[in-house]
C-alpha cells in the first residue's frame, strides 16, 4: 500500500501541529480509516495517532449537571457505563445497535463522529464521486441508490451519514469540543456535519488540524431519561447500517409532552434533527395522531434521490414508532437486541 | 502431508462400530489454537508476495499499464503482464474436458468482466506488491457492458448444470393446464450470489526445476493436478499439492481458476516461491458465483388439489466466453407427482465471470421458486401446504417414472411437523401475532438433493504392531472429512479410530474424487470401505490358510474384523489379533487398495435422492417491514448418517444458507458499469448470529441398499433446499403478501403491508 508517515504525538498541541500539515489525518481506532486506506479511497501521507494522548478517555459528570465524554472513550465502554446508560439511555441503545461487539470495543467516540459515508460509489475508486474527488461527478445519482439520502441532498451528492451514535446525540443538543490551531472552541454537533451543497468533499466544519477532544451533553439532556429510545431498521438483525433510524426523547408531565426531541439517521449527510416535528409535539398529549403529525412534519421536505422513495414512508413510520416507544417509557433494562424492531422478543442474547 | 496432530476422541466409541458415533471433529483443537495450516499460512524461504491488479471495467480492453511506475516502487521485483509472462503449454481457453474453467491468465488485453486479473505485481512485501498494483494505473478502451437477465438476445444452451438436458418433459403440460380447475402462473427472481468462503482463494507456489510444490485450498486435488500439469506441460507426478484444510469452498474451489494459476506463473517468472491471496473484493469475479435466475412456474390442479401439470421455465445467464447454466428448473423433476411436467431453460450472456457450482446449484434456486409456487397453489386450492404436498406425494420419480432407491420423506414431514407444531397453523395468512404485535407466520418447504457419487480410490494398510493406515486424497472443507472418513476407515480396518493413521489432503494420495455434489463422504467413504475390506481379506487369507492359526480353515465361513482381531463368523470364540497373524507370517504389513464408484445398474433402475422437510416461523414488523426468522425445524432423510454431530452441523449450515437466500444475499451490480457495488462482507449481507434462531434438526432414519455399499446419501447441500422456500412462505403467511423476488427487500414488503 502507499507509504505514509506515522507519528505519535505526546500532547494535544503536538497532535494539532502534526495534523495541520497537508495530507495528514488523525488515526484513532482506525475501524473506518484503515479500510478506506486499504481500498485506496483515502491515501494520506501522514497518520497522526492520537490513541496515546492522555486525558481523552474519561467520562466526566461535571458540576453543572452536564456530561463530558473524552474523544478516546470506546463505544463499548461508554455504552456499558451504567451511570451513562441510565442518564442517556437512547444514546447507549444507539451505540449498542451499531457495528459488532469487536468493532465497538475498538471504535472511539471521536472517530464515530467523523466516520465517512457508506455510499458504495464513494468506496469504489473507479466510480465518480464528488465527495472522494471534488468535481468528478456523482455516479450514485443514477446508480444503485435505494439506500441514499432523502433529505438535504444535492445534485452533487446523495450520500448519507451512517452513524447511529450521532442521532440521539444531535437530538440531545450535544456539543463538540475541538482543539485547533487557534486553541479550544466548541460547536453544536448539529453544526459539525455539513450538507453537501456544491462541496460534498467537505464532510464537516473542521479545519485542518482540528481535533475533537470531547463531546458534551448539556444538563438538560438528562431530563429525557425516562422517555428516550433509539429505533433502527436494517437489513439484518445486527451488524448492518441503518436503512433509516430515529431517536426520540420526550418529557411528559400530567399527560402532556413538555419537551420533545427527534432526530433521524440514514436519511441525510448529517444526523437529521427534526425541529419542526418537535414543535408540533410540545404541549400536546402523546397520542398516535400527534405522532403521525410529527412524522409528516419531520419528512415534509423529503424527496427521493433515486430508487429510495420508500425511505420517506419508512422514516415516517419509524418516527411514529420511536415516539410511541419513548412515550411508553424507557425500559428498565436495555433490550437484548438494542434499537431493533425485534427488541421485544425474549430469549435473545446481546448482539 | 505428514501426520496431523488430530485429537483423539475417547467418548462415544461403541464397541465394534465407529460409524454412527457423534465424534467431535478431530481437527477442532488445531483450528481453535490456530495450528491448522491453511494455504496462506505457508512461508517457504525466499518467498515473494504477488498481488493481482484487476479490471475496473466489465468490457473492453486494457490500453496501458504504467509498469515502470510499479517497478520503481521500493520492493517491487517484477510485474507480470500479457506481454511479460512465462509461456503456458496450452491455451487456457481450450476446454480439454467438461470440468475445465476457461480462465484469464493474462493471455490478452481483452476485458470480459469487472475484477478480471489484468496484471500481477510481485514484491518483497505484501504492502509493496499492493501499492505496485495501484501504481499500474490502468487505462482502458471501454465498451458498454452486458448486464442483467435481459442483457441481450436469449438462447437455449445445449446443456445446463453438468450435462443435464436443457429441456425435459413427461405428459402433456398444456392439456394438463387446460384441464385444471385452479392455476397459478407466477414469476420468481433470484439474484447473483457469491460463494464468499471465509478463506479467500490462495496459493503458495514453489518451483524446483520442473518440480512444482503448491499449497492451495482445493475441493478437487486430482482435477487441480491434471489442470496444472496440462497448463504448465509437466507430468502430474512432478506436482505436489497440499490442501489439508479449506476455510470453506461451497463450489468455488472445485475447478482450477485463474488466480492460483497466476500464482504458479508468477513463481516461474521470478524463480522464487510466490504467495498470491485474493482480496475479498477480488473473489467477486474470477472464481465463480451463482448466476441470477428468473423463473416462471405455471401449475394446474384439479378440484381435489391434485396437480394436473407443472411447467417450470428458468432464464439465467452465463459469461460471454464460457458456459455454465444454473439448472434451476430441474428442481421440478423429483418432488411432486404431476402427471405432466415440463422444465426448460434459456439464457443470455453478460459481462461477468463465469457462473459456477454454488451451494446446491440449480436445486437451491429452483427450490425457492418451486416451493413458493407450491405454496401459492395450495392456497389457491384452499388446502394446508403440508396436506397439499402429501396429496401430491411422488411415489415414483415424476420425471422418469423410476422408483426411488429409498425415500423417507413422509417420515420427514411427520416428524418435522410434529416437532414444529404445524397442526396448529391457521390456513389463512395474517392470523397470528405475538404479544408485542409482531406478525407471525409459519411456512414450509420440501428439501431434496440428488444422491451422487464420483470415483475414488484408497489405500489401506495393517501393520504388525496392530495399527492401521488409510490413505486417500480427500478434502476437508470444514465439513469434517478428517473425522467422518476416519470413522469409516476405522470400521473398514476393524480398528479403534485412534489406531488408524488417516492421511488425506495431498495430491500424492489416491484420488478421492471431488468434494462437491454432496458426494464426498459417499464417494471417498466407498473407496475407504472397499480398501478396508480388501486389506482384511488379505489378512484373512494369511490366517485361514495357516494351520497354526485358530482361524485355519475358516475361509468358507468367513471372518469378522473387530478391535484389531479377526474372528470366525460362525464362532466368535475363535480368533486372533492382527499382530499375531502378521508376526507369524513374518511380514511387516499388508496393504490393499479399494475403489468407490457409482453403480450404473442401480442408477439405471432407481432414482436416488435425499429428502427433507423444513418448517420456519418468521416475525414481521407490521409497520416497518423488517423480517426475522424466529424458529426453524428441519427433518432430513439422507441414508446412513456417519457422524450425527457433523451431519447436524452441515444441515444447520444449509438451513442458514436458506435464511440467507430468502432474506439477505445479493450481489448488487451497477447496471451501467457492470461492477459489483457490494463486494465485501460488510455490505454483501449474510445472516449474522442474531439472524439465526434456534435451529432444530431431525435426522430421519433411512436405510438405502442401492446408493452405495454404506448407504450414504450426502448432506452437504440439501439443507439450503426447502429452507429458503419455507422462510419465504412463512413471510407470506405472516403478512398475506407474496414476495417473488429474492432476497425479500424491505421496500417491497413495506409498500404492501
Amino acid at each position: 500500500m502507499k507509504q505514509f508517515d506515522y507519528v505519535r504525538p505526546a500532547t494535544v498541541a503536538e497532535a494539532v501541529a502534526a495534523a495541520a500539515q497537508p495530507g495528514a489525518v488523525y488515526l484513532a481506532a482506525g475501524t473506518n480509516l484503515l479500510d478506506l486506506m486499504k481500498g485506496g479511497v483515502s491515501r494520506p501521507d501522514r497518520l497522526v495517532d492520537v490513541t496515546h494522548l492522555e486525558g481523552l478517555d474519561q467520562i466526566e459528570h461535571l458540576a453543572d449537571g452536564s456530561l463530558r465524554i473524552g474523544a478516546l472513550v470506546s463505544n463499548a465502554d461508554l455504552a456499558h457505563d451504567a451511570k451513562f446508560a441510565k442518564s442517556y439511555p437512547a444514546v447507549a441503545e444507539a451505540l449498542l445497535s451499531g457495528a459488532s461487539a469487536q468493532l465497538r470495543n475498538a471504535a472511539t467516540v471521536g472517530g464515530n463522529l467523523l466516520q465517512r459515508t457508506r455510499c458504495a460509489y464513494f468506496y469504489d475508486t473507479a466510480s465518480s464521486c464528488n465527495k472522494r474527488e471534488a468535481g468528478s461527478g456523482c455516479d450514485a445519482r443514477d446508480g444503485e441508490n435505494r439506500t441514499h439520502a432523502v433529505l438535504g441532498w444535492s445534485e452533487s451528492c446523495i450520500a448519507t451519514n451512517p452513524s447511529d451514535f450521532c442521532v440521539p446525540l444531535v437530538a440531545l443538543d450535544a456539543i463538540v469540543e475541538i482543539e485547533g490551531r487557534n486553541g479550544r472552541r466548541e460547536i453544536a454537533l448539529d453544526a459539525l456535519h455539513r450538507l453537501p451543497g456544491d462541496t460534498p468533499e467537505r464532510d464537516s466544519a473542521l479545519e485542518p488540524g482540528d481535533l475533537i477532544v470531547a463531546v458534551r451533553l448539556p444538563a438538560a439532556a438528562r431530563g429525557f431519561a425516562a422517555h428516550a429510545r433509539y429505533l433502527k431498521v436494517r437489513e439484518r438483525t445486527s451488524y448492518a447500517f441503518a436503512v433509516v433510524s430515529a431517536a426520540a426523547a420526550l418529557q411528559i408531565e400530567n399527560g402532556k409532552i413538555t419537551e420533545a426531541r427527534l432526530a433521524l439517521g440514514g436519511v441525510a449527510a448529517k444526523p437529521w434533527r427534526a425541529r419542526a416535528a418537535e414543535d408540533v409535539l410540545k404541549g400536546v398529549a402523546p397520542t398516535a395522531d400527534a405522532f403521525q403529525e410529527a412524522a409528516w412534519r419531520a419528512l415534509s421536505d423529503a424527496k427521493p434521490s433515486g430508487d429510495n422513495a420508500f425511505k420517506i414512508e419508512l422514516a415516517r413510520r419509524i418516527v411514529v414508532r420511536a415516539l410511541t416507544l419513548a412515550a411508553a417509557g424507557t425500559p428498565v433494562r436495555l433490550p437484548a437486541l438494542p434499537a431493533s424492531p425485534f427488541a421485544s422478543i425474549s430469549g435473545a442474547i446481546h448482539v | 502431508m505428514s501426520e496431523l496432530n488430530l485429537t483423539s476422541a475417547p467418548a462415544h466409541l461403541r464397541h465394534g462400530s465407529s460409524i454412527g458415533q457423534p465424534l467431535t471433529r478431530r481437527d477442532g483443537v488445531l483450528k481453535v489454537k490456530g495450528q491448522a495450516t491453511y494455504a496462506a499460512d505457508n512461508h517457504p524461504p525466499g518467498m515473494l508476495f504477488a498481488v493481482m491488479a484487476v479490471s475496473s471495467i466489465a468490457r473492453g480492453r486494457v490500453t496501458s499499464l504504467d509498469v515502470a511506475a510499479a517497478k520503481r516502487h521500493p520492493g517491487v521485483v517484477d510485474v507480470m503482464t500479457s506481454s511479460h509472462k512465462p509461456p503456458l503449454a496450452i491455451d487456457p481457453e481450450i476446454k480439454t474436458n467438461p470440468f475445465v474453467f476457461r480462465m484469464e491468465v493474462l493471455q490478452s488485453d481483452e476485458v470480459r468482466y469487472a475484477n478480471q486479473p489484468i496484471a500481477v505485481v510481485i514484491a518483497e512485501t505484501l504492502e509493496a506488491a499492493t501499492e505496485g498494483a495501484v501504481l499500474l494505473a490502468p487505462r482502458y478502451e471501454t465498451l458498454p457492458p452486458l448486464v442483467g437477465l435481459d442483457a441481450g438476445k436469449s438462447f437455449v444452451p445445449p446443456v445446463v448444470g453438468v450435462g443435464n438436458p436443457t429441456e425435459n418433459h413427461r405428459g402433456d403440460v398444456e392439456a394438463g393446464l387446460a384441464s385444471a380447475e385452479k392455476q397459478i402462473d407466477a414469476v420468481y427472481e433470484t439474484p447473483p450470489q457469491y460463494h464468499n468462503a471465509m478463506e479467500p482463494h490462495a496459493i503458495v507456489a514453489s518451483w524446483d526445476g520442473d518440480n512444482l510444490s503448491v499449497d492451495m485450498p482445493t475441493q478437487g486435488l486430482m482435477l487441480s493436478l491434471g489442470r496444472i500439469a496440462e497448463l504448465f506441460g509437466i507430468a502430474p507426478d512432478k506436482i505436489h499439492i497440499r490442501s489439508p484444510f479449506l476455510g470453506g469452498g461451497f463450489g468455488s474451489k472445485g475447478l482450477m481458476s485463474g488466480p492460483p494459476t497466476l500464482g504458479i506463473m508468477a513463481a516461474k517468472l521470478v524463480g522464487r516461491p510466490v504467495k498470491l491471496v485474493l482480496r475479498r473484493e477480488q473473489m467477486y469475479g474470477p472464481v465463480g458465483h451463482r448466476a441470477p435466475t428468473r423463473q416462471r412456474l405455471r401449475i394446474g390442479a384439479d378440484g381435489e388439489g391434485r396437480l394436473t401439470a407443472l411447467d417450470h421455465h428458468a432464464r439465467t445467464v452465463s459469461s460471454t466466453f464460457d458456459d455454465f447454466y444454473e439448472p434451476a428448473a430441474d428442481a421440478s423433476h423429483t418432488l411432486y407427482a404431476a402427471p405432466a411436467i415440463r422444465t426448460s431453460h434459456d439464457a443470455v450472456r453478460v459481462n461477468t465471470g463465469t457462473p459456477l457450482f454454488m451451494r446446491a446449484p440449480g436445486e437451491a434456486t429452483g427450490s425457492i421458486a418451486l416451493e413458493s409456487a407450491i405454496d401459492e397453489m395450495a392456497w389457491a386450492c384452499g388446502i394446508d401446504p403440508l396436506a397439499f404436498r402429501l396429496k401430491n406425494y411422488a411415489e415414483v420419480e415424476p420425471i422418469t417414472g423410476k422408483p426411488f432407491s429409498s425415500k423417507a420423506l413422509r417420515a420427514c414431514y411427520e416428524q418435522g411437523a410434529a416437532r414444529f407444531g404445524w397442526a396448529k397453523r391457521p390456513l389463512q395468512p395474517r392470523q397470528m401475532r405475538d404479544d408485542a404485535g409482531l406478525l407471525v407466520g409459519w411456512g414450509m418447504g420440501t428439501a431434496t438433493f440428488p444422491a451422487l457419487m464420483f470415483q475414488a480410490a484408497a489405500r489401506a494398510v495393517i501393520r504388525r504392531d496392530g495399527s492401521g493406515a488409510m490413505e486417500i486424497g480427500a478434502h476437508d472443507m470444514g465439513q469434517g472429512a478428517w473425522t467422518a472418513l476416519a470413522q469409516i476407515a476405522a470400521d473398514g480396518l476393524g480398528l479403534d479410530i485412534d489406531r488408524v493413521a488417516f492421511k488425506a489432503g495431498t495430491s500424492d494420495l489416491p484420488d478421492a474424487g471431488i468434494a462437491g455434489g454432496s458426494a464426498h463422504t459417499a464417494t471417498a467413504g466407498a473407496a475407504i470401505h472397499s480398501a478396508g475390506a480388501a486389506v482384511i481379506a488379505k489378512l484373512a487369507d494369511l490366517a485361514t490358510t495357516d494351520e497354526r492359526s485358530p482361524l485355519f480353515g475358516a475361509g468358507n465361513a468367513g471372518v469378522i474384523a473387530r478391535d484389531g482381531k479377526l474372528f470366525r463368523r460362525d464362532d466368535e470364540s475363535r480368533g486372533e489379533s492382527y499382530s499375531e497373524i502378521l508376526a507369524r507370517a513374518g511380514v511387516a504389513e499388508v496393504e490393499a487398495r479399494g475403489t468407490g464408484a457409482p453403480n450404473p445398474a442401480a442408477m439405471e433402475e432407481y432414482a436416488m435422492h435425499a429428502h427433507g422437510a423444513v418448517f420456519a416461523e418468521v416475525k414481521v414488523d407490521p409497520d416497518l417491514g423488517q423480517i426475522r426468522v424466529t424458529r426453524m425445524v428441519g427433518a432430513f432423510a439422507a441414508g446412513r448418517i456417519v457422524n450425527p454431530h457433523l451431519v447436524k452441523s452441515q444441515l444447520f449450515g444449509g438451513m442458514i444458507w436458506g435464511i440467507s437466500f430468502a432474506l439477505h444475499e445479493e450481489a448488487i451490480t451497477d447496471r451501467r458499469s457492470g461492477r459489483i457495488m457490494n463486494a465485501n462482507l460488510g455490505e454483501y449481507h449474510i445472516p449474522v448470529n442474531a439472524d439465526v434462531p434456534p435451529l432444530d434438526v431431525i435426522t430421519v432414519e433411512e436405510h438405502d441398499p442401492h446408493v452405495n455399499a454404506l448407504g450414504i446419501k450426502g448432506v452437504g447441500e440439501i439443507g439450503i433446499t426447502g429452507s429458503a422456500g419455507a422462510v419465504a412462505n412463512a413471510v407470506w403467511h405472516a403478512t398475506g403478501v407474496r414476495m417473488r423476488r429474492f432476497p425479500i427487500r424491505i421496500e417491497e414488503l413495506l409498500t404492501q403491508l
